[in-house]
């Protein structure tokens, strides 16, 4: 029995000991959370400010630099203005375009078109590239946020931007989900971020078109609330019509302005 | 196939041929499996949820549990089945008394790994059943010859393990061997199958952009990353299930009675390190594949496995390896007491223990440094010059190449330190083989130093293959070389099996929990390389747990479910140990009562 136990302790101390090094020997870093569809105010935005995005798209959710950096993994892009000419008359080109600012767009959504010399998927002979579609798969960028990526490359090679701020494509992107943002821990805040109050009363403040909240801790537990939270119309509390609520909270919300929401209202007894 | 469908096909099937109507057979079945349907757009509220459980962690530990014990039950009768056809071309009953041992011993552990399955499809089913909708729909045969390939595993084994002692000797011995075939054929056939559900959610094959299946259910298995997995964990398990065996020995020897139990299970505990280290040294080159061809399918995912968010697991994995490679190491220097002609090797012992504690702190060597400003502009920028390089590939390629060399020749003086070789030209051998040794270390380091501090970063992963290649020739060179030195030797004395000290025993325990541990900690990474992905770039995680865990936190679960395995593991073999007592209670059956 001494032995068997001796050997318990060893397994667990080993055990604890790799864990106690991976939270306390390496630093732990807090990845981003899944990436957002930009919320684009395509209207009210200047050109200066349309770069500004594309640099952001550029250096984020387009993950453009995991492999445009300094370490050669994929070609600088600095000096696009002037090797595109070059490029667009070199007989390995594939592609249908006539400009820079074309050649940046299809380079963007069809990266096989034109592949540096050096730079293919390997055992392809750079006649593919390792780079995927922008604008689709886990990347995902809408036509305004390729074209905003685009007019970066062309400010930041120094050529003129040639690229228009997309107009048709706002009144669709008002649709999109919430702007990419700080995750909030107060339930005030989200409470006013999400206009909770517009329908809701807590202690004689708010709208009466939903159900009153001041004491909804005592009537419900922390499932249902969550339920009620990210599906409204699964319970519709009595008195009350279907379908008034919104039913994606659960998308516009990081799970842990619903965890902050639900410690909440879980308290209000 | 989509289920519903395919049984709405086949009862359409039925009816037209009971109506003789074959043409429209055809047509009606062809339109019942047709159209498939995209991959769902799913938002929080499709994931159900039960009170204080978090799905995801649920789901993860039932399929870590399961996959540990899968592990261990497909790896067993591999080695099992070579060491009984060791004992039956030897004559030698000791290995087909082991192979029985070993048998037994993971027999109880095959129920778990169903039990634990069930487990793992369940809470897939009560969690994501969105997802695992639309895996059955693409999967539907594989998964319904799966739970057949299960009965017929479960046969195999039963007459394979119960019939053990009746199938001795002559022709019933080869139906015994056959048999052991059959079953790792089956249970390597319920691996694969496995596998190309998981690839899938990695690099989707056989179906379009919206996640529309094509129909074609090979394409779908047959993916990108399908056969690198394969190969990877096929080698992977064979390591796992010796090191488990060795633990099981290791307790065994330390609990033994007598020296003649403590020799057996000495031996058997040298033979499954033996079988642990055999796969432990190519496993470094399977893992160096997989990764390469995750690259090759995807240069984004690529980069956020070794760059990414991930970049420091790797340093995590580092110290595992480490781990596994002095353990094992050590073990083998242990285990040369055993021999009284060993002496004449243990004093360069310690120079591969400082060699290999060398290329574990390369390893061991972050790329990216976490710096503040003024330590960045100490520094000159985020790397060093001269020790930057020590974190990128070349450096890590060249480092476990030499604790590979070195965990050879550890092997080499092992099985030299008992012998006495005969032939005229041993010492014109023993030159070549230094030469050899030497050429090779130094063709590996030339590689790894011209290629981490001379070239630009696309050419740094091309030092990988020549170091492999340089490897697998010093190590099959020098044990060809050495068995026809050693051929026709003499013996010091007799081994004595059993003069190992007890510490030893504890360098296999670190070898199993480290593989358990470390097991643990690659399948997260395996599947957090998905990210936000249920099914990458297919099917989006809109569950409240899509966002990627803290290496912290992955580390707290991976040792949760560790210590749960252990505790099963010890049951386990607590099991095949009780099977083997019998009490005789005196007075109680009538028959004794007189």
């Amino acid at each position: 029995m001494k032995q068997f136990l001796t050997v318990v302790a060893f397994t667990l101390l080993t055990i604890g000991f790799f864990s106690a090094y991976s939270n306390y020997g390496i630093p732990q870093i807090e990845p981003a959370p899944p990436p957002k569809e930009e919320k684009l105010d395509l209207g009210a935005m200047t050109m200066d400010q349309f770069i500004a995005l594309g640099e952001r798209i550029f250096n984020g959710k387009g993950t453009c630099t995991l492999c445009h950096n300094e370490l050669g993994r994929a070609p600088m892009l600095g000096t696009l203005a002037d090797v595109v000419p070059e490029r667009l008359k070199d007989p390995l080109y594939k592609g249908a375009a006539e400009d820079l600012e074309s050649y940046l767009i299809e380079s963007l959504v069809e990266p096989s078109a034109f592949v540096v010399v050096g730079f293919g998927k390997k055992g392809t002979n750079d006649s593919e590239s390792p780079m995927p579609n922008v604008a689709g798969g886990s990347i995902g960028l809408s036509e305004a946020e390729v074209a905003a990526v685009t007019a970066y490359l062309q400010d930041s090679s120094g050529a003129e931007v040639t690229v228009e701020i997309p107009t048709h494509v706002a009144e669709a992107d008002e649709e999109e989900e919430a702007e990419e943002r700080e995750a909030l821990g107060d339930p005030a805040a989200l409470m006013a971020k999400f206009t909770c109050d517009a329908c809701h009363m807590i202690n004689g403040q708010g709208g009466e078109v939903g159900p009153k909240l001041s004491k909804i801790g005592a009537e419900h537990d922390r499932d249902y609330l969550r339920r009620a939270l990210l599906d409204p119309n699964a319970d519709i509390a009595k008195g009350f019509e279907a379908d008034m609520m919104p039913d994606d909270l659960g998308e516009q919300m990081y799970v842990t302005e619903l965890e902050v929401l639900l410690d909440f209202l879980v308290a209000l007894k | 196939m989509n289920r519903p469908r395919f049984i709405l096909g086949f009862l359409i099937a039925v009816l037209a041929v009971a109506f003789g109507g074959f043409d429209a057979l055809a047509q009606e079945v062809q339109e019942a499996i047709a159209a498939f349907a995209p991959a769902p757009k799913l938002t929080a509220a499709d994931y159900p949820t039960i009170a204080g459980v978090n799905s995801r962690i649920a789901v993860w530990i039932f399929a870590q549990l399961h996959l540990w014990f899968a592990a261990f039950v497909l790896a067993v009768p591999i080695f099992v089945f070579i060491i009984e056809v060791i004992g039956m071309k030897t004559r030698d009953k000791r290995y087909d008394d082991m192979a029985y041992e070993f048998i037994k011993v993971s027999i109880t552990a095959y129920s778990l790994t169903a039990i634990l399955g069930g487990g793992l499809l369940f809470s897939l089913i009560l969690f994501y059943p969105h997802l695992f909708n639309y895996l059955s729909t693409i999967f539907s045969e594989t998964m319904f010859y799966y739970a057949l390939l299960f009965f017929a595993e479960s046969a195999i084994l039963y007459i394979y393990y119960y019939g053990w002692h009746w199938l001795q000797g002559g022709f019933k011995k080869w139906v015994h061997l056959t048999l052991g075939l059959g079953l790792n054929a089956v249970g390597t056939t319920l691996m694969l199958l496995a596998n190309a559900w998981l690839t899938f959610m990695m690099s989707p094959a056989g179906v379009d952009a919206a996640g529309v299946f094509s129909g074609d259910g090979w394409a779908a298995i047959h993916n990108f990353l399908w056969n690198p997995i394969n190969i990877h964990r096929f080698v992977a398990n064979i390591a796992y299930g010796g090191s488990i065996v060795g633990a099981y020995a290791a307790f065994k020897f330390l609990t033994a009675s007598g020296p003649q139990e403590r020799a057996h299970y000495d031996w058997m505990g040298y033979n499954a390190n033996f079988i642990a280290i055999c796969a432990l040294l190519p496993l470094p080159f399977a893992g160096y594949y997989l990764a390469a061809e995750i690259y090759a399918y995807s240069q984004q995912m690529g980069i956020t496995l070794m760059g990414g968010i991930f970049a420091w697991l790797f340093i995590i994995q580092a110290v595992l390896i480490g781990t596994l490679f002095l353990s094992a190491n050590y073990y083998l220097w242990c285990g040369m007491g055993r021999s009284d002609g060993a002496k004449r090797y243990t004093k360069y012992i310690k120079y591969i223990a400082i060699v290999l504690v060398g290329a574990f702190l390369v390893w061991f060597t972050p790329h990216t440094l976490v710096l503040t400003n003024e330590e960045l502009k100490a520094l000159g920028g985020p790397y060093h010059k001269i020790l930057g390089p020590l974190g990128i590939m070349p450096a890590k390629n060249t480092a476990v190449n030499v604790m590979i060399i070195f965990t050879a020749l550890s092997f080499m003086f092992y099985r030299r330190a008992n012998k006495v070789a005969t032939v005229s030209w041993v010492n014109a051998g023993n030159a070549i083989q230094v030469a050899l040794f030497t050429a090779g270390i130094a063709n590996i380091m030339f590689l790894g130093i011209y290629h981490g501090y001379f070239t630009n970063t696309v050419y740094k992963v091309a030092a990988s293959i020549p170091q492999v290649l340089t490897t697998v020739l010093v190590i099959v060179g020098s044990i060809t070389l050495d068995s026809f030195i050693y051929k026709g030797s003499r013996e010091v004395a007799p081994l004595h099996w059993g003069r190992i000290p007890g510490r030893a025993q504890y360098a296999l325990f670190l070898l199993a929990v480290a593989f358990t541990w470390l097991m643990g900690l690659m399948g997260y990474i395996r599947s957090g390389i998905r990210q936000h992905w249920h099914v990458v770039d297919i099917m989006r995680d809109a569950s409240p747990d899509a966002f990627t865990p803290t290496l912290g936190f992955a580390a707290n679960v991976v040792s949760v479910a560790a210590i749960l395995f252990m505790a099963m593991v010890i049951f386990v073999f607590w099991i095949a140990q009780v099977s083997g007592n019998k009490t005789l209670p005196s007075g109680y059956w009538k028959e004794m009562a007189t």
